[in-house]
Parts: structure tokens; sequence; C-alpha cells
């Protein structure tokens, strides 16, 4: 760690003396443009991005309902919560979210089973069909069609979609294997050990295409003499791919990896579609909004619910970053 | 009393709180407050043309959120606001709002740009959004319309701090509902004790026909059957004390009341939280199924919607548990109209208000609608078909009536609820019914009390 430092300072020095020396030289005309560019995005970013983030890390610690302003007294104890509100809370959100409220510790798991159902499944799967279809199998360009098909979806049309497929009564599936009666129906989206899965199997149809365009790209800009080489080295296709192939195509790994993450993490319309994201479909995502845009608003309890998924969501975005950062120290400035 | 009737301090909130455990209790403490109330207002001058003073009818444009997005009650809505511009001469705005995305965002929408009226319901939930000063107090409406209702719908009109907030329209009873002619060609006979309520469901499961249609998907209708078995269970003011959280969600009558459930529990449908309310309407229509617990606002007009034989639907009032309360209470929510507190046009607001609680606002209204009835006294209905008429009947016989638990209490305790009543229905053992208790209880705790 320290001889990675200590290689850094000196090509980092004089880095920034030049780049010192390029400022003084701008005319204050450019100046402007520069401040422009520059202060209007920053402006965005802490108007849009870091005060509501640091406003919903502020109002996990209150209890407020939504209606009136905030202020800095204590809640106080044993009183009717209409009359407590915009006060101070403490840690209790947290406390009774981690105690008390039973959808808080399924959410976590759901979405760690959702974030593992896409990483060993979705992405693999979209993998898959990219590799086929690039092999230019015949009818390629139609399978290309019909796997890109959900994409354009919107995750909210998904779940109505799929409601015809897993309804009890009268879908599709239980219709095709006979157990659409009154009594043996199987009912995919009602019963809490099944509903997570059924759904799974509608964002992994949606996912698996989105990945495999992103890898269909990735696989175009592999440069072809790669492959003609490890051909006439007798590489069999197995070992073309694994060997030569998808190390070449590391960034776009990477950012499968990011947007598989993001998507996992995000999860929200399929549920919410499906049966509002409860009994047995409950995510964290679900959970803020519930209680945020309810007909009774626990914002600061809402809140503090959103500050454990942003926590949980900044662990695999520091393990991108230090990755790339570290990566890019290593290979130095250019 | 008088000098706290005008703002709402703590402690009238907290007596509030305290008298709406029971309607009776409540109605004599809080009519001193109410007379203290209108008695602030001008009664005789008249608010419409009063405080405007310019001319003798009001005018502009009243803009009017609604959230009477189903087909047939939107008909009914529209027909109703029609009359009231010929009433009144103020032109109205219908802004319609799918019902469930209405209840979302109904705190948002108050506090935003609101509409000068909104469609509500009465009880608690009427009260919570008043208590917060999102609704406007309208006092002098009900100083001239009080006398079409009777003391009950006027309660269920007022806010914790005796002020009326709402005007109702309709009501409507939650009961069993069972086709005609299915009872005639089995030979059932209406049951009015549990035990030939069980007797009657073990004789249509052994002649293949699901006793009890059943659907939970939304959540809250399995919610109307933890309130019909408590209210014959423990009565009527431990419901509604259960609801304020005066009781504790952990009582044994709780645990009673879930296991007269899970004695039920195999003769309803299974799967039913997979199931929206609609489809197990549906199987009670092709006589799949016998029975279904629902509200007639619902299946009545679900039979309406689908075109099923109406003349044939027939219903009766749950059955006798515990004789000590017999069959004197049941659910009967009422809907109605309220005031947002940024309204534009208040006094043409008023107005249409003053003309909605008239018993001919209400029978126009009825023409379209034929599954509620209406709230005014004498009201005369021509329109009204069997089941009307026999909720009118039913309903007069109640000795109370709740409002439904999602509107009986506070709204975050309802949601929690929903969700503890779907993994009832998952698992209705005995073990289970315990840990739901506890849980119930834990939520309960930090949502009224901390």
């Amino acid at each position: 760690m320290s001889s990675a430092t200590d290689t850094q300072v000196p090509a980092a020095a004089p880095a920034k003396a030049r780049r010192r020396r390029g400022l003084r030289r701008l005319s204050g005309r450019d100046r402007v443009v520069v401040a422009l560019l520059l202060g209007i995005p920053l402006l965005l970013d802490l108007a849009f991005v870091w005060f509501p983030a640091l406003a919903t890390v502020f109002l996990s610690f209150t209890k407020w309902n939504g209606v009136g302003g905030l202020h800095t007294k204590t809640c106080l104890p044993n009183v009717p919560s209409i009359l407590n509100n915009g006060c101070l809370y403490g840690i209790q959100n947290y406390h009774q979210a981690v105690t008390i409220y039973p959808e808080f510790w399924p959410a976590v798991r759901h979405n760690l089973i959702w974030l593992a159902v896409f990483v060993l499944f979705a992405t693999p799967l979209g993998m898959l069909f990219a590799v086929l279809i690039d092999r230019g199998i015949k009818g390629s360009r139609m399978y290309q069609s019909i796997l890109f098909l959900p994409v354009m979806l919107s995750l909210a049309l998904i779940g109505i979609i799929w409601e015809f497929m897993y309804s009890q009564n009268l879908g599709l599936i239980n219709t095709v294997i006979g157990r659409n009666g009154n009594s043996n129906a199987i009912d995919w989206l009602g019963n809490p050990h099944l509903n997570l899965w059924a759904v799974l199997v509608e964002a992994t149809w949606r996912q698996a295409g989105y990945v495999m365009v992103l890898y269909l790209a990735g696989l175009k800009a592999v440069d072809p003499t790669l492959r003609e080489a490890a051909v006439v080295d007798g590489a069999n296709a197995w070992q073309t791919f694994w060997r030569v192939v998808f190390p070449v195509m590391r960034p776009i790994n990477v950012v499968i990896m990011v947007v598989t993450v993001i998507e996992s993490l995000r999860a929200f319309d399929l549920v919410y579609i499906t049966n509002k994201g409860i009994n047995g479909l409950e995510l964290l995502s679900v959970l803020v909004t519930s209680n945020i845009v309810g007909e009774t608003q626990r914002v600061g309890f809402g809140s503090a619910l959103g500050v454990v998924l942003l926590v949980i969501s900044l662990v695999p975005i520091c393990i991108f970053l230090f990755q790339t950062f570290r990566r890019e120290s290593r290979e130095g400035p250019s | 009393m008088s000098d706290a009737g005008m703002s709402p301090s703590r402690r009238t909130l907290l007596r509030g709180l305290a008298g709406a455990a029971g309607i009776s209790v409540a109605g004599g403490l809080l009519s001193a407050c109410s007379s203290s109330g209108s008695g602030s207002g001008t009664p005789s001058s008249g608010s419409s043309t009063g405080s405007s003073g310019s001319s003798g009818t009001v005018g502009g444009t009243v803009s009017f959120g609604s959230n009477y997005s189903d087909p047939g009650v939107k008909a009914a809505f529209a027909s109703l606001c029609t009359a009231a511009t010929a009433a009144t001469g103020a032109q109205i705005k219908i802004n319609t709002v799918d019902h469930n995305t209405f209840q979302q965002d109904i705190t948002a929408y108050l506090q935003g740009t609101p509409d000068d009226l909104f469609t509500w319901f009465a009880g608690y939930r009427m009260q919570y959004f008043a208590a917060q000063g999102l609704a406007l107090p309208i006092d002098d409406v009900w100083a001239k319309i009080g006398g079409n209702f009777n003391s009950a719908a006027k309660q269920l009109s007022t806010g914790l701090d005796g002020h009326q907030y709402l005007v109702p329209i309709y009501n409507y009873p939650w009961v069993v509902f069972y086709n005609k002619s299915q009872f005639a060609a089995k030979g059932y006979t209406v049951p009015t004790t549990w035990d030939q309520f069980i007797a009657l469901a073990k004789k249509m499961k052994s002649d293949g026909i699901i006793p009890f249609a059943f659907a939970d998907k939304d959540g809250w209708p399995a919610l109307g059957t933890f309130d019909i078995l408590n209210m014959r269970i423990n009565g009527y003011d431990y419901h509604i004390k259960l609801m304020k959280h005066e009781i504790p969600w952990t009582d044994p009558g709780v645990t009673q009341v879930f296991q007269h459930w899970a004695e039920l529990m195999p003769y309803m449908q299974t799967g039913a939280n997979g199931r929206i309310w609609q489809d197990a309407a549906k199987t009670l229509e092709a006589k799949q199924a016998g029975m279904l617990y629902q509200g007639t606002n619902q299946v009545a007009q679900q039979y309406v919607t689908d075109k099923a034989n109406l003349a044939d639907l027939d219903f009766f009032v749950y059955p006798e548990i515990n004789p000590s309360y017999a069959q004197d209470y049941m659910d009967a929510p009422t809907d109605g109209f309220m005031i947002s507190k940024k309204a534009k046009n208040v006094d043409a607001a008023k107005a249409i208000l003053e003309y909605i609680g008239t018993g001919a606002a209400e029978a126009d209204f009825l023409k379209t609608d034929q599954w509620d009835v209406g709230l005014a006294q004498g009201l005369s209905a021509p329109t009204y078909d069997a089941i009307q008429k026999k909720s009118v009947v039913e309903i007069g016989k109640c000795k109370a009536v709740a409002q439904f638990m999602d509107r009986d209490s506070d709204p975050a305790m309802a949601t929690a609820m929903i969700a503890i009543i779907q993994k009832f229905i998952d698992d209705p053992s005995t073990g289970n019914i315990a840990t739901l208790q506890k849980s119930a209880e834990a939520q309960a705790k930090t949502i009224y009390t901390s």
C-alpha cells in the first residue's frame, strides 16, 4: 500500500503544478465559462442528490406525519401519536425497524435474494443468449428481437402481462397444467413462499434481455483477429470464450455488474404492481414508499428505512469505486 | 369547556380520543362542544350569501376531487353534481382519481393544491385529517342540514374538536351474501347461530360447493371478517376500544376472535391472499361458492357491473355467536364529502354541501346507485331494490354500527393489521395466533402512544 502511494506522489505532483499553471493562463471569460460549466452541475448535484440524501438522514431521527412543520423538541413519551408530530425521535425509528416492524427483516432478505438471482441466474443467462446470437445461429435476429422485447416494456407493464400467466383461477400456467380449479389451484402470486420466485421469473425475463444487449455490444467490439489467433492456436469454442474473449470484455463486465446491483436494489415496480409489496414480496424500496406515500405518512420511519437502503447500496458502490481507482492509480496518470 | 371549544387544545383532543371510544359516551361529551362551536357561527344569516354579500346565488366554479372511480358510482356521482349545479348555480369541475391512489396520496393532496371539495370517509379517518387542520369546519352547513340527519350520522361527521367536517351521503352494510336460487335448490336455510353457520358450511363442502368465497389480495377485505367476529364475540364497545388501543391486542378476547376465524378457515376459499375480491364475487355469481361476507357496496355493485342476476342475490346478517350481543352490531361504513382547508371557492362549496345534505339530493344519487342506502331521515327513494330495502331495515335494527377497521383506527394500525391478517390466513394455527397478537400489540404501542 505504501509503495503504491510513494510511486503516485512524484507522478501526481507535476501534473498538479501543470494544472495550476493552466488555470492562470485562462482569460476572464474562460474562467466564467469554466465556473458556469462546473458550477451548474455542482449546484444541481447538491440540490437534487446531496440535499435530499442528507435531509433523509436528518428526517430519519424525527417523528413526522408530513403535516405541518418540524421542530427541535424531543418526542414526549406516552402521548398519542397525533399530538407527537415533527419532534426529534433519536434512534427510535431504527430501533423499531429492527425489533418490532415485521416487514423489515423479510425485506432485507428479499433484497439479497433478488441480488443473488440476478447475479447467479439472470446475468449468466443473458451472457449465454448473447454468445449464442453472436455465433450467428439460424434466425439470430429473430431471437434477438424476441429476447430484447421485454426490455422495451416498462416493469409495470411486465407485471400486468405476467398477472395473466399467474392468475389463480384464469391464468395461463394453471390452465395449462390443469390446476385452475377453486380447490387445487396454485396460488402463484398469493402464496408467500411462492410469489417471490414467481416475480423473480418476471424480473429475470427482462433482465436477461437487458444483459444480452450489453454483452452483444461488447462481443461486437472484440477484435476478430484475437479469435482467429485462438483458433489457429487450436483452442475450442469454450476455451476461446473463457480464455480470450471474456478477459478482453472486462470493461463491459464491470458495467454489467454495476447495472445488476443497481437493478436489484431498486427493484420496486414488479412487486408493487403485483400486490403492493406485501405478503411475501416485501422489499426495502416498497417499505420506504408505503411509509412515506401512504394515507398516514410516517416520514421519519420511512426515512430511516431509506437510510438503511442507502447504506446497503453504498457497499457495492464503494467496492466498485475502490476497484476502479485502484486500477487507475496502478496504471498511473496518462 | 367553552374556551376549550374554540381552539383544539391538547386536552380537548385527548378527551375527544377517549370520548370517541363509544358513540353514546362521545355524544354526551361532544354535544357540549358542538353547541358552543355552532354558537360562534352564524346559523341564521346563511354563509353562502352572507359572507360574499354580493348577490343572492353563489357563482363560479367549484372543483370536486372524487375517488368515485368505478364506472357505476362514477355515473351516480356525475348526476349528483349536475343536480347540485342546477340547485345552487355553481359550476362543478370533477377531478376523478383512482380510488386507491386517492387514498394513498391524500396527505400530500390536501397540503398541496387540493380541490375545494373532496370525497372522504366518516369516522376516525375523517377525524385524523380534521385534527391536523387539513379540512374546513362546516358547522354552519350543519346548522341548516342538521335536521335531515339523526344523531348517529351527525356524530360520524364530527371531528375530535366537536366541529362538523363532513356531510354524509350514504352507507352500506357488511353482510353474508348468497344466491336465493342455490339455497332453494339445495334446501339450505339461513343460519342464525354459530353452530348452524358451521353446520351449513360443512353441508356445502360435502355438496362440492366452496362454503365461503374469500379474497384478500388488496389486504383490506379480510379486515371486515375480524370486525364482525369481534363485535359478535366481544361487543361494539370492546371493538371500538380495541381500535383506539385502549384494550391491548394481546387480550384473550382477540385470541377468541382468531380462534373462531380459524374454525372457519377450512371452509373458506383457499389462496385468498392471491385473489382480488372481484374474483371472489365472481365465484359467488357462478354459484361455485355458497356465501360471501362483504359490503353491499362491493358485491351488489359487482353483480350490476357483471350483469349478473341481481334479483337472485340476497343476504343475511352475520349469525349470533355470543348471546349477550346477539346480532346487535355490524360494519356499515359511511362515505361523504368534506371541504379542504385551502378551498378557493368556500361559499359555493358550502352551498353545494347544503344541497347534498338533503333527502332530495340523496334520492337523486340513489337513482343510479343500486347498492348503497341514503342517510337522510325520511328519505324516500322509489328506486330502491330488494338489497337496498333490506339494508335499510337491517342497519335500522342495529344498536350501533362500526365503520370498518381502517376507518375506526389509526390508518398506520390498519396497515399493520393488513399484514398480520394476511399472515393469519397463511397459517391460522394457535401458535401463530399468539405470535401475531404480540406483533400487533408491539406495533400498536408505537403507533398510538409513543
